[in-house]
């Protein structure tokens, strides 16, 4: 009988740690990766590598429809507009050769560059370019342009096949930043399951939660990509993303967390620091009650000590920001409003008495659990929250839920995200909250907002319409659009043996530069 | 009077001891079991924090103090939902036999058949997460083991002959089903009841592990397990704490479900 009892005992640890255990064994792997690349090394040309990335993209892949910055990240490999951005903050030409700007800065006049193809083998002519913009331009009945700053369009010619000539009925300064549109070839109906581009890489295959795979062109204009092949792995899991980085199925990986990054064996990887390039924050549907009224979001500002998630979240990696802008935009970063609210509960309960919520009030966070650095943010945001008598429940979605119903349907009442400029320029990132505006998820509602918005977009002088972008970001602080975090640290893991990752001052992941070392 | 036997006896002490922990931990924890610090961030076991503490600075102790209870609670719940629904349908078919028995059998195995993780999996996509919804999911999941087993007893004591005198005496079917009939299949239904508390620990374990079950900041044993994994490296201490907790929690259980067979057994022969 003491056997029935030994094998009861046995059973149950058993059971008890293949729970425990189902992701553990693989702590000690990864240590035949031991060859020494000092990253003095010399650039090889060829080669593959797999790229994880924590979500599926878009389920149209056409540049001028994504959506997500995962998916722009992406796809910023194979497309290029007439100007492209560099690491370091500057526009130079890609598919146009040269650019003038006319002294009234409503006459930009290109000329395309010779030699470049799009990936089909086809040459890029002015009217693929006319096409590209005039797509993005259009506006049929109610729909904004996909490029709204592109309403400012009077007219795009080409007085020869080499030169386009935009024309825009207000001057504009930054309407070079959005000449970063991708050029696509103008009969060519796939985009959205093949896409054809002009950029360093071309689309081989996609596989829907799953891989996507891309090749080097070989007919590219510039500097040709190192790399022949690259597949970008969907591993939404942050565990499993970890897994996969230390058996070697997946060689580069941004975007980690801290945690993370301290599973992995430090022989085989290089860990490399920037930011995001994001504007992290609890966002906060303006019209959802309780959070319509401005005294309880201004109490949730002040129950929050921004600089504590980042320690406790990123072991202190991160740049606290406190508007919708993030230091490395450094003509418009307002440091001042950074610590605008620091963490005060009576003040935070005082707010919410005079709001009419004098015993506080329950909070759904909706969070995609896919993003291990939100979900952590939300979690230590509960905690902080409960002191002040606000009783937050964290919501986790899947990603393709995440926007179906909260940055699509508006339908939520908080979420913790990041949301990232496609453009680079302040507009990119301030102009969605403004009333009306398409992607104005957290439907703020401010006259002087809109108007000061105006007012930028009118404005000429570049360091007034900065002061106007920067009012404008004070506008969102005072008002408490949102709860405020950081611009998270970008950590990437980059096997040892491979170089030449960059970062950018917008959230795109450029695999043109990463090469194989000797 | 029946004696205890050895594997009862320690079965009971031991849950006994597992359940006043869990009752102090719906009260009293050493620490706020969800107050961050982080200056006390992945600290190794030490006295003043006896299982150490996580990568948000959290008392692991206290967690799994918490976590127990709501494993604890989901999986009494689960098998009070499994075991009621469960016995009624075994009562009827195996009472009153004929065609309801046969559909509701057949309705049964259907149920069986699909393998259950999956089943709670699709009910839990159908009512969203969250704790009332784990134990709807898990506690549907639970009905046909219950109505097989008692099915099984009520089949067998159904032609007894204290069943046809009471019958005899004119007792209506409610009364003989569950003043006669039911407190002679308790032998069979308790350890059930105990194996099924088990499962329903493991299988909400196995839901939270998966990000299914309960949601943050609602702590699990098997919510805290999948936390501790992303910590595995670097405070180790989280998994073991907390995979320490379930193997202790379904071992003791497991004891007093043993003894209470074996007890069975024992007065079968005597």
């Amino acid at each position: 009988m003491s056997k029935r009892i030994f094998a009861l005992l046995l059973l149950t640890i058993l059971l008890g740690t293949v729970l425990c255990g189902c992701g553990g064994g693989s702590a000690a792997t990864g240590s035949e990766e031991q060859q020494t690349s000092g990253s003095a090394g010399a650039a090889v040309q060829g080669g593959e590598i797999t790229v994880g990335i924590a979500q599926d993209l878009d389920k149209s892949l056409d540049p001028h429809l994504a959506v997500t910055a995962g998916t722009k990240e992406v796809l910023f490999n194979i497309f290029e507009g007439l100007v492209k951005p560099t690491p370091d903050d500057e526009l130079v030409p890609a598919v146009a050769q040269s650019y003038q700007v006319s002294d009234d800065r409503k006459v930009y006049t290109f000329t395309l560059r010779d030699g470049v193809t799009f990936h089909s083998g086809e040459a890029v002519t002015a009217d693929d370019v006319i096409y590209s913009i005039k797509r993005c331009a259009a506006a049929e009945g109610d729909k904004k342009p996909l490029v709204e700053a592109f309403s400012n369009i009077q007219a795009v010619e080409s007085p020869d096949p080499r030169t386009v000539v935009i024309t825009l009925s207000q001057p504009d300064n930054e309407f070079l930043s959005y000449m970063t549109t991708a050029i696509i070839p103008r009969s060519y109906a796939n985009q959205d399951t093949a896409p054809v581009g002009t950029g360093p890489f071309k689309f081989v295959s996609r596989t829907a939660q799953d891989s996507v795979v891309l090749e080097k062109y070989d007919g590219y204009w510039g500097t040709p990509a190192y790399l022949d092949r690259v597949t970008f792995k969907i591993i939404e899991n942050a565990d499993a993303l970890v897994l996969a980085l230390q058996s070697g199925a997946v060689d580069l990986c941004t975007h980690l967390t801290s945690t993370q990054i301290s599973q992995l064996d430090e022989a085989a990887f290089t860990v490399r620091e920037g930011t995001m390039n994001l504007v992290q924050a609890m966002y906060l549907n303006n019209a959802a009650a309780p959070l319509n009224n401005e005294k309880v979001r201004q109490a949730l500002c002040w129950a929050v000590d921004k600089h504590a998630v980042i320690d406790l979240v990123s072991d202190g990696h991160g740049k606290a920001i406190g508007s919708s802008m993030y230091p490395t935009l450094s003509k418009y970063f307002d440091d001042t409003l950074t610590d605008y609210y620091t963490q005060d509960p009576a003040k935070a309960k005082a707010l919410l008495a005079e709001a009419g919520y004098p015993d506080g009030f329950d909070l759904t966070i909706t969070v995609p659990s896919n993003y291990q650095p939100h979900m952590d943010t939300a979690q230590v945001l509960a905690e902080q929250l409960k002191a002040v008598g606000v009783n937050a429940k964290i919501k986790p979605v899947d990603w393709n839920t995440w926007v179906s119903d909260v940055y699509v349907g508006r339908n939520f009442q908080a979420t913790v995200v990041g949301v990232d400029a496609s453009y680079m320029n302040a507009r990119a990132l301030l102009e969605r909250f403004t009333a009306g505006y398409g992607k104005n998820f957290i439907n703020y509602s401010n006259a002087d907002y809109d108007a000061l918005f105006q007012k930028a977009l009118a404005e000429g002088d570049d360091a007034k319409r900065a002061e106007l972008y920067r009012q404008m970001e004070k506008n969102l602080t005072e008002h408490a659009a949102n709860v405020y975090v950081q611009d998270l640290a970008d950590l990437v893991a980059v096997r040892k043996g491979l170089d030449g990752y960059r970062f950018y001052p917008i959230y795109v992941m450029d695999l043109a530069s990463v090469h194989y070392v000797k | 009077m029946k004696r205890m036997n050895g594997c009862l006896r320690a079965g009971l002490i031991l849950t006994g001891i597992l359940f006043a922990l869990i009752i102090l931990g719906f009260f009293w924890t050493p620490f706020d079991p969800t107050a961050m610090s982080g200056a006390e961030k992945l600290l190794p076991p030490s006295l003043r924090h006896l299982m150490g503490t996580d990568s948000f600075g959290r008392d692991i102790f206290s967690r799994v103090l918490r976590g127990a209870g709501t494993t604890f609670l989901i999986a009494l719940c689960t098998v009070a939902v499994g075991a009621v629904f469960g016995t009624l349908a075994g009562a009827l078919t195996g009472y009153f036999g004929g065609r309801v028995d046969a559909v509701l059998m057949r309705l049964n195995d259907a149920l069986t058949a699909f393998p259950s993780m999956l089943l709670a999996l699709v009910l839990i996509s159908l009512f969203g997460s969250g704790r009332q919804n784990v134990i709807l999911a898990l506690g549907i999941v639970f009905i046909p083991s219950f109505a097989r087993v008692t099915r099984a007893a009520y089949a067998s004591l159904r032609d007894a002959n204290f069943v046809a005198e009471a019958r005899l005496m004119g007792a209506g079917s409610a009364r003989i089903l569950f003043v006669h009939l039911l407190p002679n299949t308790l032998s069979v239904l308790l350890p059930a009841l105990t194996i099924g508390f088990n499962n329903a620990v493991l299988a909400e374990a196995s839901m939270s592990y998966l990000g299914i079950g309960v949601v943050p900041p609602d702590a699990s044993l098997g919510y805290m397990l999948s936390e501790a994994q992303s910590m595995l490296a670097s405070a180790p201490w989280y998994a073991v704490g907390t995979g320490c907790a379930i193997v202790l929690l379904i071992f003791s259980v497991g004891l007093t479900g043993e003894g209470l067979q074996r007890r069975r057994g024992e007065a079968r022969y005597a």
